[in-house]
């Protein structure tokens, strides 16, 4: 590789230099705005000045709706996802992979099928069955239902129970354990590896999402922050001292969280698993 | 065990391998020791199960199951039923309890919204992201994984930098955005007397390219992911060989790499024709759709009519065509990308 030549390196890096900047410079931008006590747009403005920082927005944007309420929210509806995903998951992704029963292609083929199908169609009807039919607005049930179970999760349990070899469970069937038992004692603690992964890929959907809370929430004291946020921000806040300083306070809450856990589990977040699991 | 049954009616035989058929002579429903891998089923006993039979030697299974089947039919397979349904009928919200009917209309909601300046609009604009969007996320994607793929330094870096606009909330980037290029924004105040007029998202020429170049950005490290993965495949003796040949840097990428990656490239178009149809988020909270329907797209105009306006029929309709539009052209893409 000796023959490449310099200039060849230098572009190279140059281009990735570019592209991480461009990638990281508006949260830069999102960290200094946020401790900003005036507004400052001018170049100069993007380094911090002792004088002008302060924590203050993020009292100003409490002020508005309740932070830790709609953290709380937020929390709730991500952790009930994610309690259902693994639950239900990996009962469904253990029954895929290991047993063999009528209608296991269907159920297979539904794994697959519904990440297919986009949610622009689903979002009126859902909203009118979970709202109008189940009387599920303003409620915790209401806000998880449509991400109950993660398909994606689903796929990976089915695929790590399939890597377990088979003389694993007869030999706990010779024993007289219950497929249940086996489950419960030998397969789940097999596969804590991808119990880690499908909590990660699970966690950033719901707790980025904000169409679907948006739809069912119009308690403010029900809304999860994405939800508060968005309205703090649509709402003319001229009575704050430093109304972006607010909402880029709250941004830096709400986004937080999840680069925190990225950048703990990086290793777990590959493309093959991360395919249709996150948006918002 | 009646229950199980009843929730599988009418789920076809698929998934049942002949093995698991052998009878057993017990009628319990719980796993029985004979679920055992197929090839060396211990349980093949005389007598015959007509329950086994119908349920496979494992009807375990479709208890496990069972949680998640229902939440698939409830939140897609129904759903998905109900908007076919309405698109075609005269439904509009009642007060709960009332009912009413709901008279099949053929093709009117369609023919409606199609009528409308906004729609035709929406879908125009549409059309417009995915010009700007698509062309954009695939060459910044392979350029930035080529890059990283040679790099021998700081690779853990990039990837992390790249991949960390792609996990964070649309909420919370948007904020950022919306503060960056505002009238009095970073932006223009670097620009100075450069800057647009109108500014940027009151702008009715730039306002939607920017939204593109936002999801661009918010997404390229999910792709640069897909394109890394690939090339890391790509044998590096073909891409030397091709320069030893005399080929230059440029003819070599596209003799070697352009073909190798081409899987992935149709895949990465793909998905991003799916992300364009549902561009939501991102006009809702910068311009709510604005300037007079500049950033407006299909699927904020379906939450307009559906929600805001009350006319889920006509909302259906549009999230249809939206459907049926975005499936074509993926169709349309992927003949192009794997024809020879």
């Amino acid at each position: 590789m000796a023959r490449i030549p310099r200039i060849t390196r230098i572009l190279r890096y140059a281009a990735l230099g570019l592209g991480a900047i461009a990638a990281l410079l508006p949260f830069y931008y999102m960290l200094i705005g946020a401790l900003q006590k005036k507004r400052d747009t001018s170049l100069g403005g993007l380094l911090p000045k002792p004088g002008n920082l302060t924590l203050d927005n993020l009292a100003g944007i409490d002020d508005s709706f309740s932070l830790l309420g709609a953290l709380a929210n937020s929390l709730i509806m991500t952790v009930g996802v994610v309690v259902c995903t693994l639950v239900f998951g990996l009962l469904a992704g253990y029954a895929l992979a290991i047993l063999r029963f009528r209608g296991r292609g269907l159920v297979f083929a539904l794994v697959l099928l519904v990440q297919a199908i986009p949610f622009q169609l689903l979002m009126i009807p859902l909203y009118v069955m979970v709202v109008r039919y189940f009387g599920l607005a303003d409620s915790y049930a209401g806000m998880i239902l449509p991400f109950a179970i993660n398909s994606v999760a689903v796929l990976i349990f089915r695929q790590y129970f399939l890597q377990i070899p088979r003389e694993i469970f007869d030999a706990a069937r010779m024993d007289g354990a219950s497929e249940l038992r086996i489950l419960r004692s030998v397969a789940v603690p097999l596969v804590r590896p991808a119990i880690l992964t499908a909590m990660l890929v699970t966690f950033i959907g719901p707790w980025n999402e904000f169409l679907w809370p948006f739809l069912v929430t119009k308690d403010q004291g029900m809304q999860p922050l994405a939800v508060s946020l968005a309205n703090y921000s649509q709402a003319n806040s001229t009575f704050q001292a430093n109304p972006m300083g607010a909402v880029l306070a709250g941004a830096c809450v709400l986004a937080v969280p999840a680069v925190v856990l990225f950048l703990l589990f990086q290793r777990h977040f590959t493309s093959a698993n991360l395919g249709s699991a996150i948006k918002g | 065990m009646t229950s199980l049954r009843d929730s599988r009616d009418g789920t076809k035989p698929a998934g049942d391998p002949p093995r698991g058929r052998h009878p057993r002579p017990s009628t319990h429903q719980h796993a029985p020791p004979a679920a055992a891998p197929e090839g060396r089923s211990p349980g093949r006993r005389p007598g015959a199960s007509r329950l086994e039979r119908r349920l496979g030697n494992s009807p375990l299974g479709l208890v496990l199951t069972a949680p998640y089947t229902a939440y698939v039919l409830v939140v897609f397979i129904i759903p998905f039923g109900v908007g076919v349904w309405m698109a075609f009928h005269d439904y509009f919200f009642t007060a709960p309890g009332v009912s009413v009917p709901h008279p099949f209309v053929g093709f009117d909601n369609f023919t409606e919204v199609l009528g409308e300046e906004r729609t035709r609009r929406a879908f125009a604009n549409l059309g417009l992201f995915m010009a700007i969007n698509i062309p954009l996320t695939v060459v910044l994607a392979l350029t930035l994984a080529s890059a990283l793929n040679a790099a021998t330094h700081w690779r853990g870096f990039f990837r992390v930098a790249y991949y960390v606009p792609y996990v964070t909330a649309s909420v919370a980037t948007l904020a950022v955005w919306l503060f960056l290029f505002n009238g009095s924004g970073a932006v223009n105040n670097v620009l100075g007397p450069w800057a647009p007029d109108p500014s940027w998202l009151a702008n009715k020429h730039l306002v939607m390219p920017l939204i593109a170049v936002y999801v661009t950005w918010k997404q390229l490290g999910f792709y640069i992911l897909l394109y890394l993965a690939a090339l890391q495949n790509v044998p590096k003796e073909l891409h030397e060989a091709a320069v030893t040949d005399g080929a230059g840097r440029w003819q070599a990428f596209r003799a070697v790499t352009l073909p190798a990656v081409r899987p992935v490239t149709s895949l990465v178009i793909l998905l991003s024709i799916i992300t364009a149809g549902q561009i939501f988020t991102e006009p809702f909270l910068l311009t709510g759709g604005g300037p007079s329907g500049a950033s407006l797209t299909p699927a904020l105009l379906v939450y307009q009519r559906g929600i805001e306006q009350g006319e889920p029929d006509a909302a259906a309709a549009i999230g249809l065509i939206l459907v049926t539009g975005v499936l074509i052209i993926a169709t349309v893409a992927r003949r192009v990308m794997e024809r020879d």
